[in-house]
C-alpha cells in the first residue's frame, strides 16, 4: 500500500521548478484540486460498496458451499423477497442522489467559473502533431511549450485557454493542472488553470489524432510573475537578426521552409508549422519528441521520420552544407 | 448433428463424403448449426483479435520500444477493437442465442430459418471485408491498408483529407454489412420469442435467458441502426462530396460523436445482457435454487435497456458540452448502475442459502460477479464528469472496459461454454483442463487489468504507440504485458479442451447438470427437430416440476 | 425423454400467439425508424448552418400533389388488403395496381423536383449542408419507396398469375404495413423539410 502510494503520490519539491510526473492525484491548480477532492469522495463511497458486496459474495461462497453433509438434499427453494428488493433498490438510489449532487457542484464550479480581470488569455490550436499557442492580448505566437504565470490565491492570475483545432480532434491534458478538454475543429472550447507553484508540468494530447498522436507532448512552464514578464518581453521581440548566419537564413528563405514556418520580421510567414521566431527559447523540438540540441535539429530537418515517423514535416533533402547553415541560423533564434 | 454414415439396405456402409457434410453446413437453416457456425466464426476472430492485442502489448512493454511502427500500431488497436466487438462478441452471443432460445421455449427452430442463415452469412461477409482491407486497401501513396482510425472512427480523421485510400471504407462497409446481419438476427429472435413459445409458456414463465435475449434484440434494433445511419453519412461525405462532418463547410465533428455513441453505449449493454442471461441460468443450477427475484430481474433488465439509451454522452464528457448537459449525463449514467447493481444482489441472493457446487461453469460465474462488481464501480467513478475529465481517454478507461468485456463478458462466455458444450456436442469438457484454464486466466486477467488502471491514474493516454520514460509507466506496462501472455496461454488450454473433449470427453447424457429448463429434456446433441413432441409447461422450471412432482414450482411463482 | 416435460400439466385451451410476419415487420419498422430519426436529427441540427448556397426557403416548393398521391396510396393498399380478405380478387388487383401507380407518381414527382433543384438552382448533395442533408433524407425515403414499389410489383405479378388468394391476406397485410410505414415517414419528412425547415 505504501509502495503504491509512493508511485501515485510522488514527493514534490516546492522551492524550485522540478521535473514533475503526471499523476492525477498531485493536483497543483484549482480545477485539478476540485477534481481530486471529488475523486476522494467518490472513491470512498465506491470503496465502501465494494467492501460490503465483496464480503457478502465471499461469505456466501464459503458458507453455502456443497459438502458431504448436505450433498443429497436440495436446499430451500426461495423465490425472492419484496422487502429485500426494496432495500437494495432504495439504498443505491440514495447513494446515486448524494453522488450526483456532489458531482454537479464541481461541474458548475469548474465549467462556469467566471474569467477574472487579471487572467492571462491563451488561444491553443491543435495541429497534427503539434500545439500552437497564441497570446492575443500580448501579441505572442509560440508552439508546444506554454508559459503561464503562477497564480496567487489572494489576487489570482489564472490562465484561460480557448481551444481550437486546425485539423482533427485533439485533447489538452496536463493531469496536475486540470482535467482534459478536447480541441475540435469548428467547436471552440474553454478551459482554465491557476497553478499554485512554479515548475514544469507535463502532459500530452489525449484524443487520437493520427499517426503521431503519441508524440504530441505538452510542456507547461509555470513562472513567477517576474520570470513570466521577462519571457513575454522576450517573445514579443521580433526575430534576432544575426548577420553571421546570413547563409543559413538565405537557405531557409529560399527553400520551402517559409511556406510552413514563421520567423517574425522576415519574409517567412507560413502557418502550417510551428512559429520558429524564438525556437531557442524552447527546451524540446517536434512537440517534445526530442531535446532541442543542434544535433537533433539537424536530424529533424534532414529526416523528420527518423525522430517522429509520420509527422507532416517533409524531409527537406538539403545538402550537408545547407543543413549546417540552417541549423546555425536556427541557433540564433532566441 | 446428423450421422456421417450412409446406410442403404443390403449394401455396404459408407462414410458420407466430406463435400456433402460441408454442403449441409453451408446451406443449413437449422438454428443449432447456425449457432455453432456463429460461435466457431467468433472463435477464429478471437484468435485474430488476440494476436492484435499481443502485438500491442509487446510494443508497449517498454517506453520508446520499436517492435512495430506507429502506422502498424495504430492499425493494430483499430482492428483489435473493431474485431473484438463486431466479429467476436456480437457473433458469439448471437450464436448462443440462436442455439438456446428455440430449445428453451420448446420450439423447433427460429421464426425465420432462412433469414437466420442470411443474417449469419452477412455478418461473416463483414468480417471477411474488414480483414480483406489488410491486402486490398492500398490507396494514394500506399496510405491505405487496414483501418487505423480507431474503432470509433471519429470525424474528421475519417475524412478523405486525413484518411486517403480505402482503409476507412473497409471499416465502414464491413460494419454496415454485418450491422444488417445483426438486425436480421434481432428481428428473428423477437419474432421467435413472441410467436413460437410452446403451450403454457406465458411470457412470465420464460427462462431468463429468453427474456434477456428478447431485451437485447430489441436494443439491437434501435442501437445498431444509428451507427448504420452515421456510416451512410460518412460514405456520402467521402464519396459524394457531402458535408455531414466537414468542419470547413460548417459540419460538426461532435455530431459524429453523438451518433456513434448513441449506438456505442447501448451496444455494450447489448453485449452484457446476454451474459447476464448466462449468469441467470447457470448460477441457480449450481446453487441448487431458483433465481432470486425473477420478476425483479426482468424489470431491472428492461429498465437497463431503456436507461442505457440516455447515457451515451458520458463518452463525450471532455468534448465541451455545457455544464447542464454534463450533469444530465452524469445522473443518467449513475442511475443505470442501480438496476445493474440490483442484478448483482439477486445473483448473490440466489447463492445465499444454496448448496454451491464449484464446477468449472460456477467458477467462471463467481469470477464474473467479482469482476463485474469492480467494473461497475469504476464505471460509477467515471460517471462523475469532473473525475472523468481526468480518467477519460486514459488507460483507466481501457482498464475499465476490458474489465467488463474480459472480466465480465468473456468469463460469462466461458461459463456458458462449459455449461452448454455437453448439450451441443454430447460430451463433457474436461474439469481438470477447465480448472487450469480458469486459474491461469484469472491470474493473467488480474495481472493485466488490475494493474492497467494505474498508468491511467498516472496520466497515460490511450492509443499511443509509445510513451516517454520517467513518467512511472514503464514497469506497470511490463506487468500488464506479462499478464496478457498468461491469458493467451490460458486461451490455448481452453481451445485444447474444446478440441480434445469433442473426441475424448465423457458422454454427457441429456441432463448432466441436473438442470431445469427445456433444453435439458432432449438428447445431447438434440435431434434436428429438437423435441419429438412439443412440450407443454406450467412453470418457469418445467424439469424441476417433473423431478419434484410433490413440490412443483407453479405453486410458488 | 423429450415428451417428459408434459406429464402433470394442464393443456392450455387455445394457445395462439402473434403472427410472426407482423411481428417481424414491426421490428423492421422500429429499426428503420431509428435510421430515419438520425437523418432527421442531422437535418434539423444543420438548419440555418450552411455557410453558402441556396437556403430551403429560396428553392423548395411544397410537393402537395405528390404527397396526396403517396398518402392516398395508403388508403388504396388498405382497401386492397380488405378485398383480398373477402377473396375479391379483381378488386384486390385493381386497388393494388392503383397503389403502385400512386407510389410511382410520387417517385416521379421527387425526381422532377430534384431535376429542378439541380439544374435550375444548382443545389446538389455537395453544395452545402442543406444540400447534403436534404438529398440524404429525401433520398433515403425515396429509396424505401422504390424498394416498396418493387415488392408491390412482385405481388402484383403473382396476383395477375392467379396465385394470390385470401389465405395469403396475412402476408399481403405485412407488406401493406411496410407501405403504411413509408407513408408515415413521409408525413414526418414533409413536415420537417417543407414546413418546419422553411
Amino acid at each position: 500500500m505504501f509502495a503504491l502510494s509512493s508511485v501515485l503520490l510522488p514527493p514534490r519539491s516546492l522551492a524550485e521548478p522540478s521535473h514533475s510526473l503526471t499523476s492525477i492525484f498531485s493536483p497543483e491548480s484549482t480545477p485539478a484540486k476540485s477534481i481530486f477532492d471529488l475523486s476522494i469522495f467518490v472513491l470512498s463511497i465506491t470503496g465502501i460498496i465494494f467492501v460490503v458486496v465483496f464480503t457478502l459474495l465471499v461469505y456466501s461462497i464459503f458458507k453455502f458451499r456443497a459438502n458431504y453433509a448436505n450433498a443429497d438434499r436440495e436446499p430451500a427453494q426461495v423465490y425472492g423477497s419484496n422487502q429485500i428488493e426494496m432495500a437494495w433498490t432504495i439504498i443505491p438510489i440514495l447513494i446515486v442522489v448524494v453522488l450526483f449532487l456532489a458531482t454537479a457542484r464541481v461541474i458548475h464550479a469548474i465549467q462556469d467559473a467566471p474569467e477574472p480581470a487579471g487572467a492571462v488569455q491563451v488561444t491553443a490550436i491543435g495541429h497534427q502533431y503539434w500545439w500552437e499557442f497564441r497570446y492575443p492580448k500580448l501579441g505572442i505566437v509560440t508552439a508546444n511549450e506554454l508559459h503561464v504565470p503562477v497564480s496567487d490565491p489572494s489576487h489570482p492570475t489564472p490562465t484561460f485557454l480557448r481551444l481550437l483545432s486546425a485539423d482533427t480532434d485533439h485533447s489538452f491534458w496536463i493531469p496536475e493542472l486540470a482535467g482534459k478538454t478536447d480541441l475540435i475543429p469548428n467547436h471552440p472550447n474553454r478551459m482554465w488553470m491557476d497553478p499554485y507553484h512554479t515548475g514544469i508540468f507535463l502532459g500530452q494530447c489525449a484524443q487520437y489524432c493520427g499517426t503521431q498522436h503519441a508524440k504530441m507532448l505538452l510542456r507547461v512552464s509555470v513562472d513567477s510573475p517576474q520570470d513570466f514578464a521577462a519571457w513575454v518581453r522576450g517573445q514579443q521581440q521580433l526575430a534576432v537578426q544575426d548577420p553571421s548566419v546570413m547563409t543559413g537564413r538565405q537557405v531557409f528563405e529560399h527553400t520551402a521552409c517559409i511556406n510552413c514556418h514563421t520567423v517574425s520580421g522576415t519574409p517567412a510567414d507560413g502557418r502550417f508549422g510551428p512559429d520558429l521566431t524564438h525556437l531557442m527559447s524552447r527546451t524540446t523540438i517536434a512537440a517534445g519528441a526530442a531535446e532541442n540540441t543542434p544535433e537533433n535539429l539537424r536530424l529533424w530537418i534532414q529526416n523528420p521520420d527518423g525522430i517522429k515517423p509520420g509527422s507532416l514535416m517533409p524531409a527537406m533533402k538539403l545538402s550537408d552544407a545547407d543543413v549546417d547553415a540552417v541549423v546555425n541560423y536556427m541557433k540564433t533564434l532566441r | 448433428m446428423s450421422s456421417n454414415v450412409i446406410t442403404i439396405q443390403g449394401l455396404e456402409v459408407q462414410e458420407k463424403p466430406w463435400v456433402d457434410t460441408l454442403h449441409e453446413w453451408v446451406t443449413t437453416v437449422d438454428h443449432k448449426r447456425l449457432g455453432i457456425l456463429y460461435i466457431v466464426y467468433a472463435l477464429v476472430f478471437l484468435l485474430f483479435g488476440g494476436i492484435e492485442a499481443i502485438v500491442i502489448r509487446i510494443q508497449l512493454m517498454h517506453s520508446h520500444n520499436n517492435f512495430v511502427s506507429p502506422q502498424v500500431f495504430n492499425r493494430m488497436f483499430t482492428m483489435h477493437g473493431t474485431t473484438m466487438i463486431f466479429f467476436v462478441a456480437m457473433p458469439i452471443l448471437f450464436g448462443f442465442a440462436n442455439y438456446l432460445v428455440p430449445l428453451m421455449i420448446g420450439a423447433r427452430d427460429m421464426a425465420f430459418p432462412r433469414l437466420n442463415a442470411f443474417s449469419f452469412w452477412l455478418s461473416a461477409l463483414g468480417g471477411f471485408l474488414l480483414y480483406f482491407s489488410v491486402v486490398g486497401a492500398n490507396g494514394l501513396y500506399g496510405a491505405g491498408d487496414a483501418p487505423d482510425v480507431g474503432w470509433w472512427a471519429y470525424a474528421p480523421l475519417t475524412a478523405r483529407a486525413f484518411s486517403p485510400g480505402h482503409s476507412t471504407d473497409y471499416w465502414t462497409l464491413a460494419l454496415l454489412v454485418s450491422g444488417f446481419g445483426s438486425i436480421g438476427t434481432a428481428i428473428n429472435i423477437i419474432a421467435t420469442v413472441l410467436c413460437l413459445r410452446c403451450p403454457g409458456m406465458k411470457l412470465s414463465r420464460m427462462p431468463l435467458l429468453v427474456w434477456l435475449n428478447l431485451v437485447m434484440a430489441g436494443m439491437v434494433l434501435i442501437a445498431i441502426t444509428p451507427l448504420s445511419a452515421a456510416q451512410i453519412m460518412l460514405l456520402i461525405d467521402r464519396y459524394l462530396g457531402g458535408h455531414f462532418f466537414d468542419a470547413q463547410a460548417g459540419g460538426s465533428a461532435v455530431l459524429w460523436m453523438h451518433f456513434f455513441w448513441i449506438f456505442g453505449h447501448p451496444e455494450v449493454y447489448v453485449l452484457i445482457i446476454p451474459c447476464f442471461a448466462f449468469m441467470s441460468e447457470i448460477i441457480p443450477v449450481f446453487s441448487r435454487k431458483p433465481i432470486f427475484g425473477y420478476p425483479v430481474m426482468v424489470a431491472a433488465t428492461v429498465c437497463i435497456g431503456f436507461v442505457s439509451l440516455s447515457v451515451w454522452a458520458h463518452h463525450m464528457f471532455t468534448v465541451g458540452m455545457n455544464s447542464y448537459a454534463n450533469s444530465f449525463f452524469t445522473i443518467t449514467t449513475m442511475a443505470v448502475g442501480v438496476p445493474t447493481g440490483i442484478k448483482i444482489f439477486n445473483w448473490i441472493g440466489t447463492m445465499w442459502g444454496g448448496r454451491i457446487q464449484f464446477r468449472t461453469p460456477m467458477l467462471f460465474c463467481i469470477g464474473f460477479l467479482f469482476q463485474f462488481l469492480i467494473a461497475g464501480l469504476t464505471g460509477i467513478m467515471m460517471a462523475a464528469a469532473p473525475f472523468d475529465w481526468q480518467l477519460s481517454l486514459s488507460y483507466f478507461v481501457v482498464a475499465h472496459f476490458h474489465y467488463v468485456i474480459v472480466g465480465g463478458i468473456l468469463f460469462a462466455l466461458f461459463a456458458a461454454f462449459y455449461y452448454w458444450y455437453p448439450k451441443i456436442t454430447g460430451r463433457m469438457l474436461s474439469e481438470r483442463l477447465g480448472k487450469w484454464h480458469f486459474w491461469l486466466f484469472l491470474i493473467g486477467f488480474h495481472l493485466t487489468f488490475d494493474v492497467m488502471h494505474i498508468p491511467g491514474l498516472l496520466g497515460m493516454p490511450r492509443r499511443i504507440y509509445t510513451y516517454e520514460p520517467g513518467r512511472g509507466w514503464d514497469t506497470l506496462n511490463l506487468i500488464v504485458s506479462i499478464g496478457a501472455f498468461i491469458q493467451a496461454i490460458a486461451i490455448l488450454v481452453f481451445v485444447w479442451n474444446l478440441i480434445s473433449s469433442y473426441f475424448n470427453g465423457a458422454k454427457a447424457g441429456n441432463d448432466p447438470w441436473d438442470a431445469w429448463t427445456l433444453e435439458w429434456s432432449t438428447s445431447s446433441p438434440p435431434p434436428a427437430y429438437n423435441f419429438a413432441t412439443v412440450p407443454v409447461v406450467a412453470s418457469r422450471r418445467p424439469l424441476w416440476d417433473l423431478k419434484h412432482p410433490e413440490d412443483p414450482d407453479n405453486l410458488y411463482e | 425423454m423429450s415428451a417428459a416435460a408434459t406429464s402433470v400439466v394442464e393443456i392450455p385451451q387455445a394457445w395462439t400467439l402473434l403472427y410472426r410476419g407482423k411481428v417481424a415487420m414491426a421490428c423492421l419498422i422500429i429499426a428503420e425508424s431509428a435510421i430515419f430519426t438520425i437523418f432527421l436529427v442531422a437535418y434539423l441540427f444543420y438548419l440555418g448552418k450552411s455557410l453558402t448556397g441556396p437556403t430551403p426557403r429560396e428553392v423548395l416548393e411544397t410537393p402537395i400533389f405528390f404527397t396526396i398521391c403517396l398518402l392516398s396510396s395508403s388508403i388504396t393498399v388498405h382497401f386492397a388488403g380488405k378485398s383480398l380478405e373477402r377473396n375479391n380478387r379483381p378488386a384486390f388487383l385493381a386497388l393494388w395496381s392503383l397503389t403502385i401507380i400512386l407510389g410511382g407518381l410520387f417517385l416521379f414527382g421527387t425526381g422532377r423536383e430534384w431535376h429542378r433543384l439541380i439544374y435550375e438552382h444548382g443545389l446538389t448533395i455537395s453544395t452545402n449542408l442543406f444540400g447534403t442533408t436534404y438529398y440524404s433524407l429525401v433520398g433515403l425515403h425515396a429509396f424505401h419507396v422504390s424498394a416498396g414499389l418493387i415488392m408491390l410489383t412482385v405481388v402484383l405479378i403473382c396476383g395477375l398469375a392467379g396465385r394470390v388468394h385470401d389465405d395469403q391476406a396475412r402476408r399481403v397485410d405485412v407488406l401493406a404495413l411496410y407501405w403504411h410505414f413509408v407513408d408515415a415517414v413521409w408525413v414526418v419528412v414533409f413536415t420537417v423539410v417543407y414546413i418546419v425547415g422553411r
